[in-house]
């Protein structure tokens, strides 16, 4: 059932990006560039998503436990550092030079998106850069890591 | 604006599901990271990133158009250094636009906002200067 859920989480999210036009870079460069072609769209999409998650968050947060697990796994860090603002102005640079984030690029690629393609295959390296610097920093990571998204 | 909302209700909905479900937040560079380096451990982040593309095929059947993708060797170096960016970036600062965006802000978590403040002014500083060159 977990490997179900997460499927069919998924596919209504990977449609949901579709259909919200996040999968066009272009689209998305257009909502990032101020100026004469602003494109405000992505304001609405962000603001959607926000207001249904919060509700439905509300909702299933009055039971003590998910359907198909023992504990919610919420993130607990509430501290704002160094780590986490660089981390997001430097993935904030890349998404304003490519349009891309995450999730719609995977989509991306997985659709035969060309472009996509050669930006996960440069995420992947990335995520390998950080798995790699920050094993030479600290011992190796516990086995469940703690992540926000 | 009609689709965007929708599409955005949609991201929602998903959520809202996989946090009903397995009690878990939809961040995507996280989930990803989990499908990459430890899906013997657990198979449902892999399953979710699978979904991912499913749910794209299906959308672009049932709305009949595609972004142009065209495609050279200029935009695959911007690509690149992009994907690079973004994949260092989401795991320095444990999360993208669907943890700290979508699911941050809906747990009003501060940590979370301060993080889509600062990824969405360097967006637009990065792809307005951009722009301009």
């Amino acid at each position: 059932m977990k490997n179900f859920s997460a499927l069919s989480a998924g596919i209504l999210f990977g449609g949901g990006l579709v259909v919200a036009g996040m999968t066009d870079p272009l689209k998305v460069l257009a909502f990032l560039t101020l100026g004469a072609g602003w494109n405000p769209t992505l304001i609405f999409v962000l603001g959607s998503a926000v207001v249904v998650t919060f509700l439905g968050y509300r909702l299933a947060g009055t039971r003590t436990a998910p359907l198909f697990d023992t504990q919610f796994h919420t993130p607990a860090s509430t501290v704002i550092d160094k780590r986490l603002l660089g981390g997001a102005a430097i993935f904030g640079a890349g998404w304003g030079l490519a349009g891309f984030c995450p999730g719609p690029a995977l989509v991306g690629l997985m659709t035969l998106d060309a472009r996509a393609a050669v930006f996960i295959a440069a995420y992947v390296a990335g995520v390998l850069l950080y798995e790699k610097w920050t094993g030479m920093t600290a011992q190796a990571a516990p086995a469940s890591p703690t992540q926000d998204g | 604006m009609v689709m965007g909302v929708t599409g955005g209700c949609l991201i929602g909905i998903a959520a809202v599901w996989l946090y009903l479900s397995l009690g878990r937040i939809s961040g995507i560079s996280g989930i990803a990271a989990n499908a990459l380096l430890r899906s013997r451990e657990n198979l449902w982040p892999l399953m979710f990133v699978i979904g991912l593309g499913v749910g794209g095929w299906a959308a672009y059947a049932i709305i009949g158009e595609r972004p142009a993708a065209p495609l050279n060797g200029e935009l695959a170096g911007v690509m690149i250094v992009a994907g690079l960016l973004v994949g260092f970036g989401t795991r320095l600062g444990s999360g993208c636009t669907s943890g700290h965006g979508v699911c941050g802000l809906a747990r009003i978590s501060v940590r979370s906002l301060a993080a889509t403040v600062t990824f969405l002014a360097a967006g637009m500083l990065v792809a307005t200067a951009k722009s301009l060159v």
